[in-house]
């Protein structure tokens, strides 16, 4: 009843390709930035936004940058931790190189670097296809997490081996480094990951898009229509690592302020993986929503049996909570192999037809 | 309807076709084999421009893997190609699509993840050229680009009658209309000659009238030269101007139609008379 | 530098051999347990065509339970049927909830419920023994744990475990074994059937269910035999993980479904990794044993995409 595009006429092939064209879409859209930009910086607790939002949209454009590699041009890859870290280093290395150049601007230049080496890794998907390709793609994990330890001159040869995010100051207001408020470095990792999401949102629906897309169903096909098989991989590559880089950067220099090479472990290309799988292959809003549960649920589950009154000990939650994570995958590729996109298309749908069953 | 046609800016590989206007593409002496399996021996033939050209022959005959070849799938071991008057060397697909050569496939090969509408979209692939950071802006350039050549999509879905399905993907679609859908994306990069493989493999007879229909109006209307791979005999014979015979990886016959059909090489092959 | 690098390590082999040879001998044992990890992978994608990410995990989850029980009073031969019954229930369970309501779904959807698994087995493991590396019941077992010394040229010494020549010895056994049992039994040559065509092998009545929980079983077998091998070398902890994700490049060498791949590429690891990180690892500050497996199947896949025993791909359309 709310929600159907009956009465919506397009007279234009402008209007009908448009980004959103139902208006309910447009509408809810714009309900839930106004959240994002006003809501929630006026009434969350510092708490909430370091520990929840802040992560939560770094993972959504980690998540957003995997997609374009894995849901849209298909290619598997095991590496999205090694390439955030890339974005992590380069980013350090930049603003201690050039200490007076805007932070942000370096964080968005990091993800060059990382582009640019996940271009190289993605040379081999020319010949090597699929699940051979995922494991190739570990070959970068341990390699660049080999050379986060063994290359002193990338965390400027720090005694303890980690990188520390320096002061930096914008317009007189303190953006990275230990005394950035949550709220400034809420703002501008929203700012970022919703740009960045918007210009992919574009790219994916043209004609880029589109030959990534045709590399995904039926690469033979794609080729034998003019599509260029390495120079479309190796550009998903490149701009999914650029985001993937980007979102590394923002992860050590607006969330944890310092990080080690641990940090961008194969343990984080898995959770990276998780969200998109769970969110749904091939869908921007998906990302957001993978992100969201797999982060999100750990935390919840931290706190649920102290609510309850139970006295746990730390280590038996951790436990408790890979388990329950586990599972609760298994569970859901299940019930909906294409993720909570693919759920939130048939809520849609039935919307659509409420309060007729179809 | 004549806007599907208007693309073909003179090259100067066209220019000199001029001269031999009637040849599109020779094969001379074509032999393919994979480690000991020959799966062509020795097989030329030719196709004119503005002809349907039908390739027949039992299964196994080599008749897919002649058309891979045609379109720079597979690499012959032995033989030359001859494209618009001039030797073609030894190229990826990709190159021979935009010289424009499409391809539909004997198993619906269409993107299965995508609407009809980007799937015919996407054979507008060799024709777009707004780069990437256009493309990020979308607002622009690139967003007339795309209106530019929706239009010409448009007319297609138009010619193939297809409207109803733009925006289904085209993995919930019947076979029959998977079919059109191929053809429609084939269309799209406005090729200079349309290989169809087995076009109406697996319909019904209302399905291979309608399609029977599409590809005499392709040839007709836009002038495309299309090579054709089908079973069914009553087909060839009704639509083709010229048709080659291959059995096990041989020519046997190549003629007009009533001449093949009574060729006796051609009875025995699909008869079966003994080697 | 070049000399460094060209002849350097060279001079090193020719000078010491024994030296090279105690490498070569590391590297032989550590290829045979890689080998065995693959095994188990070889196994499952041979018969349901999943990439069975937890099988790294499985061993370690078969080494800690057995070690686990031992712990809480159950003697070690007692403790390893038990571990044997543990892994039966995990292949029947595995059956049942994820590979039964998945099947015909994509590649990459199974490889999650994989990873799923994988994090689901670790969580299950730790919470159950405790997340403190164990040491393995090696002699309890009644497995050999000295050393024998060989003398070798003028005044070299090599080393061996005889622990590490039992793995060798238990490994040539599995391998036979499977062999046998592929090639001469019923439901091996049923196995075969699946492994080749799903449907087809349906449509003779072959029942798919029985087939992968026999061979989660026979995968979980494998994976207890290198749980023991493994953790009397080393502790028994998840911190292997990390080592068991190197039966990946095994497997690219060897390829997914073959078996004598699975051994041969196991070896090729095993002494390229331990020769390179001895003698070249130095160059670069060292360490590099945690990626040069990978490196070495990239580049080999870069020339040969099918692996070592695959067949000559041709693409069709």
């Amino acid at each position: 009843m709310f929600y159907r595009e009956a009465g919506q006429f397009k007279t234009s092939y402008k209007a009908d390709q448009a980004l959103m064209p139902i208006l309910q879409d447009r509408v809810g859209l714009i309900a839930i930035l106004g959240v994002a930009f006003i809501v929630i910086p006026a009434f969350a607790n510092d708490f909430f936004l370091t520990s929840i939002m802040i992560p939560f949209l770094v993972f959504s454009l980690a998540a957003i940058g995997l997609n374009v590699l894995t849901g849209f041009c298909g290619q598997l890859s095991l590496g999205t931790g090694a390439f955030m870290g890339v974005g992590a280093y380069a980013a350090y290395k930049l603003t201690t190189i050039f200490p007076d150049a805007n932070v942000i601007v370096m964080v968005l230049l990091s993800g060059v670097f990382s582009a640019a080496i996940g271009a190289v890794f993605g040379l081999p998907s020319l010949r090597i296809k699929g699940l051979y390709l995922a494991v190739t793609t570990l070959a970068a994990q341990f390699f660049l997490e080999w050379c986060f330890i063994r290359i002193p001159w990338l965390y400027n040869n720090n005694a303890s081996g980690a990188i520390e995010v320096p002061h930096r100051e914008m317009f007189g207001i303190v953006v990275s480094g230990a005394e950035a408020t949550p709220i400034v470095r809420y703002f501008i990792v929203l700012c970022i990951t919703a740009g960045i999401a918007f210009l992919m949102a574009n790219v994916l629906r043209g004609r880029i898009g589109r030959s990534w897309m045709m590399i995904r169903d039926m690469d033979i096909a794609a080729e034998l229509m003019g599509i260029r098989p390495l120079q479309t991989k190796l550009m998903a590559f490149a701009v999914s690592s650029y985001i993937c880089g980007v979102a590394g950067a923002m992860m050590v220099f607006f969330w944890l302020n310092a990080a080690e090479p641990s940090s961008y472990s194969i343990a984080l290309s898995f959770q990276i993986l998780f969200m998109v799988i769970l969110g749904g292959l091939g869908s921007l809003g998906g990302s957001f929503m993978g992100a969201a549960f797999i982060w999100i649920l750990p935390v919840f589950l931290k706190f649920i049996p102290g609510t309850l009154g139970f006295d746990v000990a730390a280590e038996t939650v951790e436990h408790v909570t890979f388990m329950i994570v586990g599972a609760l995958i298994i569970f859901f590729l299940i019930v909906e192999p294409h993720g909570f996109a693919r759920l939130w298309q048939i809520g849609k749908q039935k919307l659509r037809v409420w309060p007729f069953p179809y | 309807m004549n806007a599907l046609v208007t693309d073909s800016s003179m090259t100067s590989a066209e220019a000199e076709t001029q001269v031999e206007r009637e040849l599109l593409l020779r094969v001379d002496n074509v032999s393919l084999s994979f480690g000991g399996v020959k799966a062509i021996t020795d097989i030329s033939f030719d196709i004119q421009k503005g002809e349907i050209r039908a390739i027949i022959g039992p299964n196994g005959a080599g008749k897919t893997s002649m058309l891979n070849v045609i379109n720079g799938f597979y690499h012959p071991q032995e033989g030359t190609i001859t494209w618009q008057g001039k030797v073609r060397r030894k190229m990826k697909p990709y190159e021979a699509a935009s010289q424009g050569i499409a391809r539909t496939f004997q198993n619906v090969a269409l993107f299965k993840g995508m609407t009809t509408l980007d799937n015919i979209m996407s054979g507008r692939s060799l024709k777009m050229h707004k780069n990437f950071f256009w493309q990020l802006l979308w607002r622009g350039p690139a967003e007339q680009e795309e209106i530019e050549h929706r239009r010409k999509v448009e007319d297609i879905i138009d010619f193939l009658e297809i409207q109803a399905i733009r925006k289904t993907p085209v993995g919930r679609l019947p076979y029959g209309l998977q079919k059109r859908v191929e053809l429609g994306r084939a269309l799209a990069m406005e090729p200079e000659l349309l290989l169809l493989d087995e076009p109406m493999a697996g319909m019904n007879l209302e399905e291979k009238e309608d399609m029977s229909r599409f590809i005499l109006d392709v040839n007709q209307e836009f002038g495309t030269t299309i090579a054709l791979i089908e079973h069914d005999m009553g087909v060839v014979m009704d639509l083709s101007d010229r048709v080659v015979v291959l059995d096990y990886g041989k020519k046997i016959a190549d003629g007009p139609p009533e001449e093949v059909q009574a060729n006796q090489a051609v009875i025995d092959a699909y008869l079966g008379v003994s080697h | 530098m070049l000399y460094d690098i060209f002849i350097d390590p060279f001079v090193q082999m020719y000078e010491m051999p024994d030296f090279f040879l105690q490498v070569l001998w590391e590297g032989f044992v550590a290829g045979i347990l890689y080998a065995l990890i693959a095994l188990g992978f070889v196994l499952i994608f041979k018969a349901s065509g999943v990439f069975n990410f937890a099988q790294g995990i499985m061993v370690v989850f078969a080494g800690l339970t057995l070690v686990g029980l031992h712990e809480n009073g159950v003697p070690a031969y007692l403790a390893l049927i038990l571990t044997i019954g543990v892994m039966g229930v995990l292949a029947y369970g595995v059956e049942r909830v994820v590979m039964r309501p998945l099947v015909n779904q994509p590649d990459i959807i199974l490889l999650m419920a994989t990873i799923g698994l994988t994090y689901f087995l670790i969580g299950f493991g730790e919470f159950v023994f405790g997340g403190e590396p164990k040491q393995m019941i090696t002699e309890e077992l009644g497995l050999p744990t000295g050393s024998t010394a060989f003398e070798f040229g003028e005044r070299g010494l090599v080393i061996l475990q005889h622990i590490d020549i039992a793995a060798a010895v238990i490994a040539v056994i599995m391998v036979a074994a499977l062999g046998i049992f592929f090639n001469k039994t019923r439901i091996g040559r049923a196995l075969r059937a699946v492994a080749d065509d799903h449907q087809a092998a349906l449509s003779v009545g072959i029942s798919l269910n029985q087939i992968w929980a026999i061979v989660w079983f026979a995968a979980g077998l494998v994976a207890l035999a290198t749980g023991i091998m493994w953790g009397a070398r080393s502790d028994v902890s998840f911190a292997l993980e990390i080592v068991a994700f190197k039966a990946l490049p095994v497997l690219i060498l060897g390829g997914f479904t073959s078996i004598p791949g699975a051994i041969v590429g196991g070896l090729i690891i095993g002494f390229g990794e331990k020769i390179g990180e001895l003698y070249w690892g130095g160059l670069v500050g060292g360490g590099i044993e945690s990626w040069l497996a990978y490196i070495i199947a990239l580049i080999f896949l870069l020339f040969r995409p099918q692996g070592l025993f695959g067949e000559r791909i041709i693409e069709r359309v």
